[in-house]
This record gives C-alpha cells, structure tokens and sequence, in this order.
C-alpha cells in the first residue's frame, strides 16, 4: 500500500510538472512576428542590457541613456552584464528580453538566425555613413538587422626604449613583411621577444588578410582555410616563432599580446586600440608609439571588431528602442564615448573630428577602410572555438592538417 | 552545484501498519504527514522536477533558445542529439569525448587522493592527546567553506609562470611549467622523460588508431599539467568536508571495542586494519560516493579560471554542456549531454556500490532468501 501510494504521488508531481510546463508556465511565450515595429502606449520603460569595460563605459552609457529618456519622457533602466552571453540567452528565451542590448559580431548570426533580433537597419536614413565593412558584418541572409556600435582595428604597438637601444630609428617603421622580420630580428634580446602575438585566430587573422585569403568565402557559404593564402601566411608567421624572433603570447607567461608588451617580454605587440588604456592604467612607464601593421603579399591588412546595438525581436517599444539607438549613434554622441572611454566611431563622418583629437589613433581608423570584419556565419562558434585551440601550440601545430580539419568542420556547420 | 540532495523523500514517514492501531488514526497521521512535507513537495517540484523534465525534453528537440521550447515552432527530432554525441562524426561528439577523457584522469586521480587525505586527517586530529584538536580541525576544514571562486582566483596567481609555486620550485632548481596554459598530458610526459617515446613524433600505431574520433594516443595522455593544477586544488578544497564525515565514523567506535583489541595484544596497524577500517566502511562508502558524483560534475573551476582550455583540456562534460547551450545556440544538445552524465554517474555509483558492499550482510541476506525458498518448496512438495 505504501509503495502504491508513493508511485501515485509520483505520477500527481510528474504529471502536474507536464502540465505546467506544456501550458508555457508563466514565463513563455510564444512570439508574434511582425516587422512594423512594436510602439509602447505612453511613456515607455525600455530595459538595456551591455557589457561595460568599466566605470567610464557605464557612466557614460547611462548619461546618454538618461538624456534621451528626458527628452522623451521614456525612461531607460541600464543594467551591466557580468556573463552577456547567458544572460542575453535568458531574456530570449523567456520572451522579454531587454529592448537595446550589445550585440557581438561573432554572436549576431546564431540570433540572427533563431530570430530574436529585430532588424531595423532599414529605419536610420543615414545608414550608409556607417563603415562598410562594419555593416556587412551585421547582414544575415541579404538583409542589415543592426547598426554598428564603434569598432576597432588591430595596429602595431613598438615600445621606443626598445626601438631606440636596438639602433632603430624612425625611418626603419615596417611597411612589409621583410622589414618586420629584419626588425623583430635585431629587437630581439635575452630577456625580449622581437614580436609578441596574442594566441587564436583573432591577431593572426590579420596576416591571413594581408596575405589575401580568409576562412570562408565572400558570403561566408564555404570554408577556404585550405588554400595557398592562408596556409602560407600561417607558416610565415609559424616560422618566425620557430625562430624565436616571434613569440606567442602564452609562450611568454602572459594572458594577451599587451600583458607581454607592458612588461616589456615582448618590443612589439599586435593589438587593438583597447591597448592604451591597459598602457595607461597597468604600464604608465612604458613609451610606445602605434603605427600601422606592415602590408603584406597583398597589400594592407587588418582585423575589425566590433558590436552593435541589438533591438529585441520580441520588445513591446521597438519604435522607441530604435529611437533610443538612433540617439545613441549621433556623430555628436559617438564623440563623447569616444572621449569617456577611448571607443573609435563606426560613423565615417566623424573620422575626421576623431582623427583631430586623437592624433595618436590614426593607425587605427585607417584599418576601418581595409579591414576584415571576423566570421560570422551562424553555428561556427564551435568550429572556431576548436581551431583556436588547436593553434594554442602554434609553434608546433601542423598547419595544413589543422586547417584541413577546420575545412571540413566548418562545411559540416554551414551545411546545416 | 551541490552533489547531493539532502532532501527528504516523500513517504518516509511511513504509514503506520495496519492492525497495530485504529484505522483512523493512521489515516489521520499520514493526512498530517503529507500536509508537513507538501512546502517541500512544492519547492523540490518547481525547482527539480519541473526544470528536470523540460530538459529532457528539450535535448529531444531542436529548440534554439528562443520562446518557449513548448511552443509550435520547436520540432522534435528524435535522438538526434544524442547521435551527434555517440555516433556521428564530428565535432560535437570529439568534443564530449575529449570531455569524458578529461574528465576520466580528474576522477581517477582526484577521489583516491581527497579520501586519503581526508581519512588521514581526520584520524590525526581524532587522537585524543593531541593538542589544540579544534583549531586543525577548524584549519583543514576551511578550504570547504571558502567560496571555490575565490579558492580558483588564488590558485590562478599561485601558478602562474612567475608564482609563488613555481619560485618554490626553482629553489630546488626545477623549472617548473606555465600550469594553466600547459596543455601536455602528464602520462605523455612520464613517457618521453623514460624514454619511452617523444611526445613530438608519437608512435604511428597510437596516432593513426581512432577510437571515437579521438587517436589512441589522444586517449591515453593522462591528465594535462593545467587539469593537475585544479585536482591539487580540489583535492585541498574537499578533503576538509569529507574528514568531517570521517571523524564523525570514529568517533562512533566504541572505545571499548579499541580497548578490547589493545588487550588482545593487537598493535596500532593491526588495530587499524581490522578494527577501525571496517567500522569506517559505510563512511567510506559514503565519502567515495560523494566524491565520484561530485567529480565528475566539476564546473566552477573550469569556468573560472580555464574556460576548458589550454587546448581543450579542462573541458568537462558539465562546461561542455554549458558552453553548447549558452554559446553555441545547440540547447538540445546541451541537455543530452547533462543526461548522458547523470545515466554514466548512475551506473557507476552502482557499480561502486555493488563493489563497497558489506559482504558478510550480502552473503547472509543470500543464505536467508535460500533457506526460505527451501522451506517453500518443501512445503508444496
């Protein structure tokens, strides 16, 4: 009897546990889709979700935020992100996500794709004053869903104490790859590595640009890792690491390329412009100068990230998000993150007021014209993930059985 | 992640046997009784069973973390997440299984070591003449109740490249490794270091033989020096909880039993051997159990300090499912994999349990269901 009632009680539990969850429980919908944007009745109160590089980004993002709430008796509430993936991952899934969010380039396909984004690129006018390259990275099947947020390019950092005792002077700046490693070479000491390199496919993409290949092709369909631009282009750069005038970053004890740069382990380092403020706060006795990277086989090359501002498919005041979006991107706004926190403008036409104060930036606005957004197919993050790790040991990872396998892996994923 | 669930289960607050007492009474105590544990029923079934469920069914579907996974446009498609991690080609199931691996190494070298600390500890400070016995017990078992994310932060400086670990090693001239972003299987290194192979042109037969999309050699290259660096870290961590549990076992022998061993002439070991052990072996049982099931779920560690890497190989089945879900968009497959964990800690909780069984009680319960089965049929006969 006691054995009976207790499966009874168990089938009650389970049975009300399906019930529960097959009416949605309280947490779930189902979503309606429609393009026309949803537009809240009354003031609305818009939830913005980012992921903030510290006090300066918050501050900053919260005073714009607040001004355009006062100026349209909306109000906007930011919240700082500590995981952006799960917590995005959450607010979709149970369909009240936050109506503006960041939204990574590498992350856009994949929701993009299960539709949780609401494309509204089609609703700014001046769309076309947005770097190119920075809008193609937010296409997904033909159409643009989200405006670029700023970007920013990877550059050459020399530390001119270096520079200077190795007899270099300013005429010897690298502009091919011959010069850098002749210069890598004479840079490199005892205790110092000619040229320090941040592990993965983010910073040793860029050779793989200069050297004309990519990962994929142009609509990023098919995987073109297997090819003469891209095997050579590694095994250039793996050789120079076999030599010892490169290093890894991991080779030198450090978590990035700007840990061995600041502690002087490496006299150059291939970074973005987030550099200068780990310069400033963590190594402020360290003298460097920022040029260019060094054109390669086929001419310049770099990488290009950035973010955009998302719009939730399933916001109820997508017109007054996008509002919001509109009045976060303004020349003049951009400008004043720019100030706050050293982000680059993805607005062409503020280049040149960004160029004009921050003179020292200008090697990395020039990657904005002839960088290379990264992949961002949908479903590659696991083929990515997997490259990356097998080029941790770069010094003596196999290159072509490497790409090889990224080759079929990523044909596996597009596939699907 | 607690390993285990304390929790009481329904039901054993038993119905009182018929006959004993009045009907009414009973039925009336086990109204009261079900009345008492449904605030307990409520919570375990909205946070346990409910979330349990819609996993299941999730890691069956192709749910892509949008709306709710009940709504029309999921579809179901059967096993097929669970192919993609046994039976397909591929990278999600070379993934899983260099999880598995990983994971394998940690457990074999993790639960032996935290038991045996723990058991040694725990038998130090239970002597009695020892002194100051509640300040090393408060020291050893205060590992356990710092938070692992601050433990994990710790260690991260402690064995970095220029650590403090690495300085105490150079001391004795060792030069030792960059711990969490050294990759290399530590039975590989045992290898080329006795000259039994190089790890740079391993052999052919162990290379070119795959097993479940991973090479022989991939398979058999032991814990990796950033994955021993976190077993060190937890083993320190948890062996305080479990001496807890051990000093618990001792201090439940009898002093008498002890004494009357002493006055057999048993010495110290022997005394140890066929006193203490086999008193201890519920604990054991216990603390091993624990310790397997604890292991095998390992999270924090990894998603603090390593994010499963150098290489892959920090990555858990536990990371593994998470980083599928929250990163890569394949819910369904996040899901299969938290199943295919509980079904392989399932069954070797029981084989373990099978193994650690008191033998004597199994051998007598076996001649006892004999002998009545004897007496049965001499009955009908």
């Amino acid at each position: 009897m006691n054995r009976t009632r207790r499966t009874a009680t168990l089938a009650v539990v389970l049975g009300g546990a399906l019930l529960v969850s097959a009416c949605g429980g309280g947490g779930f919908k189902d979503e309606s889709t429609s393009t026309a944007p949803a537009s809240a009745k009354g003031p609305a109160a818009l939830k913005m979700l980012i992921a903030s590089s510290g006090d300066a980004e918050t501050n900053a993002v919260k005073a714009a935020a607040d001004a355009w709430a006062k100026k349209t008796g909306n109000t906007v509430e930011v919240t700082v992100a500590s995981d952006m993936n799960q917590q995005l991952a959450q607010g979709f899934a149970s369909g009240s996500p936050a109506d503006v969010f960041y939204m990574d380039a590498s992350r856009f396909a994949d929701n993009a794709k299960n539709g949780s984004l609401y494309a509204y690129a089609d609703q700014v006018s001046d769309n076309n004053d947005f770097y190119e390259p920075l809008r193609k990275t937010f296409i997904y099947d033909g159409k643009q869903y989200c405006i670029p947020k700023d970007f920013s390019t990877l550059a050459l950092q020399i530390n001119t104490d270096s520079w200077k005792k190795a007899g270099l002077t300013d005429a010897d700046v690298p502009t091919t790859w011959d010069q850098l490693e002749a210069v890598s070479k004479k840079l490199t000491t005892k205790d110092q590595v000619g040229l320090g390199i941040g592990v993965g496919i983010d910073r040793l993409g860029a050779f793989i640009v200069q050297n004309g290949g990519w990962w994929l092709n142009a609509d990023g369909t098919a995987p073109t890792a297997s090819t003469p631009e891209v095997t050579q282009a590694l095994e250039w750069v793996q050789k120079n690491v076999k030599a010892g005038n490169f290093k890894m970053s991991n080779q030198l004890d450090s978590g990035w390329g700007g840990e061995a740069f600041g502690t002087g382990k490496a006299a150059m380092a291939v970074e973005g412009n987030w550099i200068k403020g780990a310069m400033k706060n963590d190594y402020p006795k360290v003298n460097y100068k920022t040029v260019e990277l060094p054109a390669g086989p086929k001419g310049k090359g770099t990488l290009q990230f950035t973010q955009c501002w998302g719009v939730a498919a399933d916001s109820k005041a997508q017109a007054q998000a996008v509002d919001l979006v509109k009045s976060l991107s303004t020349v003049d706004q951009q400008m004043k993150f720019a100030d706050a926190f050293g982000v680059m403008p993805s607005r062409q036409s503020a280049a040149d007021q960004y160029k004009s104060k921050f003179p020292e930036d200008a090697p990395f606005i020039a990657g904005g014209e002839y960088g290379h957004g990264p992949i961002n197919a949908a479903g590659m993050e696991q083929v990515v993930a997997d490259l990356n790790s097998k080029l941790e040991s770069f010094g003596g990872a196999n290159i072509p059985q490497v790409l090889k396998n990224f080759d079929t892996n990523a044909s596996a994923a597009l596939g699907k | 992640m607690s390993a285990v669930d304390t929790a009481a289960e329904p039901g054993t607050g038993r119905a009182p046997r018929r006959g004993r007492r009045g009907k009414g009474e009973g039925q009336r105590q086990s109204v009261a009784g079900w009345l008492f544990v449904t605030p307990t029923l409520v919570v375990l079934g909205l946070f346990l069973v409910i979330p349990i469920v819609m996993a299941l069914w999730v890691s069956f579907t192709d749910w892509n973390g949008r709306g709710s996974p009940f709504s029309s446009r999921v579809n179901l498609v059967g096993a097929q997440n669970y192919a993609a991690l046994l039976t397909e080609q591929g990278l999600s199931r070379q993934d899983f299984m260099i999880s598995l691996r990983n994971t394998f190494y940690y457990v074999i070298g993790v639960v032996p070591l935290q038991t045996l600390l723990a058991l040694t500890l725990a038998i130090i400070v239970n002597q009695r003449f020892l002194k100051g016995r509640t300040f090393f017990r408060t020291a050893f078992y205060f590992p356990s109740v710092v938070s692992s994310v601050a433990i994990s932060l710790v260690f991260l400086f402690l064995f970095t490249g220029t650590g403090a670990v690495n300085k105490f090693l150079s001391i004795f001239g060792i030069d030792g490794p960059t711990w969490f972003s050294d990759p290399r299987g530590l039975i590989h290194l045992v290898g080329d270091w006795l000259g039994l192979w190089s790890s740079g042109s391993p052999p052919a037969a162990l290379e070119n033989t795959q097993v479940m999309s991973l090479s022989l050699w991939e398979w058999f290259s032991g814990p990796s020096v950033a994955m021993s660096a976190i077993m060190l870290q937890v083993v320190w961590t948890t062996a305080g909880t479990f001496m807890l549990m051990f000093i618990a076992g001792l201090q439940d022998l009898p002093t008498e039993v002890e004494e009357a061993a002493m006055v057999d002439g048993a010495n110290k070991w022997q005394r140890f051997r066929a006193v203490t052990l086999p008193h201890l072996r519920p604990t054991i049982l216990l603390v091993i159990t624990l310790g397997v099931i604890g292991t095998w779920q390992v999270f924090d560690q990894m998603y603090v300090m390593t994010k499963g890497g150098p290489a892959k190989t920090t990555l858990t089945p536990a990371y593994l499912s998470y980083s599928a879900a929250f990163t890569q968009n394949q819910w369904g497959q996040g899901a299969a994999i938290a199943f295919l964990l509980f079904m392989l800690i399932f069954v070797l909780t029981s084989i373990q349990r099978y193994w650690l069984r008191d033998k004597d009680v199994a051998a007598q319960r076996k001649a006892e269901r004999a002998q009545r089965r004897a007496a049965k049929r001499g009955v009908t006969a």
